[in-house]
């Protein structure tokens, strides 16, 4: 590595970079150590910015006021939020890693036109579909119910596009031809062979996918009406248009949201391979 | 990756010089698998996609009337373009589309120089903690859209943020919830989530150029500036334009963030978006074939825009610098 010369040279050029990118990393941070404390101290150091006072902690009272607001109406949102988030992205990635494999694997006929369909969908602003989807689902009487918003999310044509690069680096096709000498049928291959082959690949997406699904909000806000169907952010979301005229939300929000925000960060920091992995297969063409 | 070795079993790891009469023996067995493992998908891509695309075009060229003082039965009538010409003659929808196109100026050059500037110092070999910094970067992309308005929103409102209160020791007062600064207080939210997100991505792109071409750019005497900005980003350049793309339809879609801030201050109308008018146009004003027409608007702007620039890339990708030559 040119390292070394380049800081031994350059030692300004170090400085500044050093300077740059530590600026970047507290923007990124601070708002997030600002929830944070701010979750943790009760309304009165809330209003005041007092976060050093330890007489006004009050993380536990914080919480336990979150959970019994409205009869336990966050914790409602926060199963739904799990519900379509896990399991949209749990069944939505397979569907997509199982269609990117045909891709790669396959030749039939309408392949072309299908894949240059698939990519032109992946362009398409999900906004756009949420007013045909909530008009069409409301003439077969599924809005307003869970399926009118986990069906939609299931659809992920660059999860497709990212499975086919992932099966065409992960799955040697000398792997199936050993597997269709022992007899296994194109089925039992995918099955038993190449889905484990594309286990890494299939995380990438399910990881990705979960993150659109989790912060999706557009989509819920068109179809439910009812609020023990909302997830996390629709459910913050009518609390915050509360909070201007009933002030006790605020505290509220910033310990709701704080809770909201935790299980994808903890997922990012575990699977970090995994995003980035798929963020470089996204990156080099 | 060790996960893509071949768990081969014993007796077939002798047997690469597989027969073809597999293939040809199998072939419908073969479209029954491309039948299972493919149609789920298609099914979607037709009930979640394609269906309602086409569902919205159709009404975007229905309008529905009321007979009579309005009491009589509603019924739709074919009205042809006159739902688009009612969009585009809207002074709210114009002013939305000014109001976007002000934004992403402002926001997409922001984030992507950003970005790659970001992206060149990790790649420069300069910086301390890499893997530390691009992962603390990464997170507020993790964190949902309405949660970092709710976070900056806060930070903007007088009597709860601590960042007001600092400037307010030193005498400043700024209203970032005043008119001329609300387009600058949306951008920093879109960066906040952002930024990281996107310098990884070009990070990613940058390591895999082939490293001889950076070397020779060394040895010819190009400085780390130089070299970054002749050599590497000319060579990232369709990923460049890829991420231009995403960036600029996620622009114009902006909804989520001015939706919460019309709730703080009126200076966010209901329509001050094109989203935020389609939202209102369909769910306010019950009007579903103007909401629709103003749908297919965005629909085809945003696909003449990415076939403009899938178009521009292939094209520049296909000469592919000559590094040596594009000092010059």
């Amino acid at each position: 590595m040119s390292t070394t010369t380049a800081s031994s040279t350059r030692p300004y050029g170090r400085i500044v970079a050093n300077i740059l990118v530590g600026a970047s990393v507290l923007y990124a941070l601070l708002p997030l150590l600002w929830l944070l404390t701010a979750s943790a101290v009760d309304a009165e150091a809330l209003f005041a910015s007092d976060f050093f006072d330890l007489s006004h902690l009050a993380l536990v009272d914080n919480i336990r006021a979150l959970l019994t607001q409205d009869d336990g109406a966050y914790l409602t949102w926060y199963g739904n939020s799990l519900l379509y988030a896990v399991g949209g992205a749990a069944v939505g990635a397979l569907v997509s890693t199982a269609a990117g494999y045909v891709f790669d694997k396959f030749d039939f006929v309408g392949k072309r036109p299908l894949f240059a369909l698939i990519l032109i969908s992946v362009m398409v602003p999900a906004t756009v579909l949420a007013l045909p989807l909530y008009l069409l689902s409301s003439d077969l009487g599924l809005a307003n119910t869970v399926w009118s918003v986990l069906v939609p999310v299931l659809f992920n044509p660059f999860g497709v596009y990212l499975a086919r690069m992932f099966s065409a680096s992960y799955v040697p096709d000398e792997v199936l031809e050993a597997a269709r000498v022992d007899g296994a049928n194109e089925l039992r291959s995918f099955f038993f062979v190449g889905i484990r082959m594309l286990a890494p690949g299939y995380v990438t997406i399910f990881l990705f996918q979960l993150t659109a699904i989790w912060n999706n909000f557009f989509l819920p806000l068109v179809m439910l009406n009812d609020a023990s169907l909302y997830p996390l952010s629709l459910g913050l979301y009518s609390w915050n248009s509360t909070a201007p005229i009933n002030p006790d939300y605020y505290p509220l929000m910033v310990v709701g949201s704080l809770l909201a925000l935790l299980p994808l960060v903890v997922a990012f920091l575990l699977l970090q391979r995994y995003w980035r992995a798929g963020l470089t297969a996204g990156s080099v063409k | 990756m060790s996960t893509t070795t071949a768990p081969g079993k014993p007796r077939t790891t002798g047997a690469p010089s597989a027969p073809h009469t597999t293939a040809a023996r199998s072939h419908s067995p073969r479209r029954q698998a491309v039948g299972v493992l493919l149609g789920p998908f298609t099914l979607l891509l037709f009930a979640v996609f394609l269906i309602p695309v086409l569902y919205a075009v159709r009404l975007s060229f229905f309008s529905e009337t009321h007979t009579g003082l309005g009491f009589g039965n509603a019924h739709t009538t074919f009205v042809g373009l006159r739902n688009y010409a009612a969009v585009l003659a809207d002074p709210s929808f114009v002013r939305g589309v000014g109001t976007t196109l002000l934004y992403a100026l402002v926001f997409i050059p922001l984030v992507l120089a950003g970005a790659l500037a970001l992206a060149l110092l990790f790649d420069s070999g300069l910086v301390r903690a890499r893997q530390l910094s691009q992962t603390v970067l990464f997170v507020p992309h993790a964190v949902p859209g309405i949660i970092a308005t709710v976070i900056w929103l806060y930070l903007y409102t007088p009597g709860i943020s601590p960042v007001l209160d600092l400037l307010s020791k030193a005498d400043l007062t700024v209203n970032f919830l005043g008119l001329s600064m609300l387009i600058p207080s949306l951008v920093n939210i879109a960066l906040w989530s952002g930024l990281g997100y996107t310098a990884v991505i070009f990070f990613a792109a940058l390591r895999a150029i082939p490293r001889e071409l950076v070397e020779a750019a060394e040895v010819d005497g190009a400085g780390p500036v130089r070299t970054a900005l002749m050599i590497k980003v000319p060579l990232i350049r369709s990923t460049l334009s890829t991420v231009a793309v995403f960036t600029t339809i996620a622009t114009l879609q902006l909804f989520t963030e001015p939706m919460l801030l019309s709730r703080a201050t009126p200076l966010v109308g209901p329509r001050y978006t094109p989203n935020m008018y389609i939202f209102d146009a369909a769910f306010t004003r019950n009007n579903y074939g103007l909401a629709s027409a103003a749908s297919v608007l965005l629909l085809v702007v945003c696909c003449a825009l990415s076939y403009v620039v899938t178009r521009g890339t292939t094209r520049s990708t296909q000469r592919v610098p000559d590094p040596r030559k594009a000092r010059s």
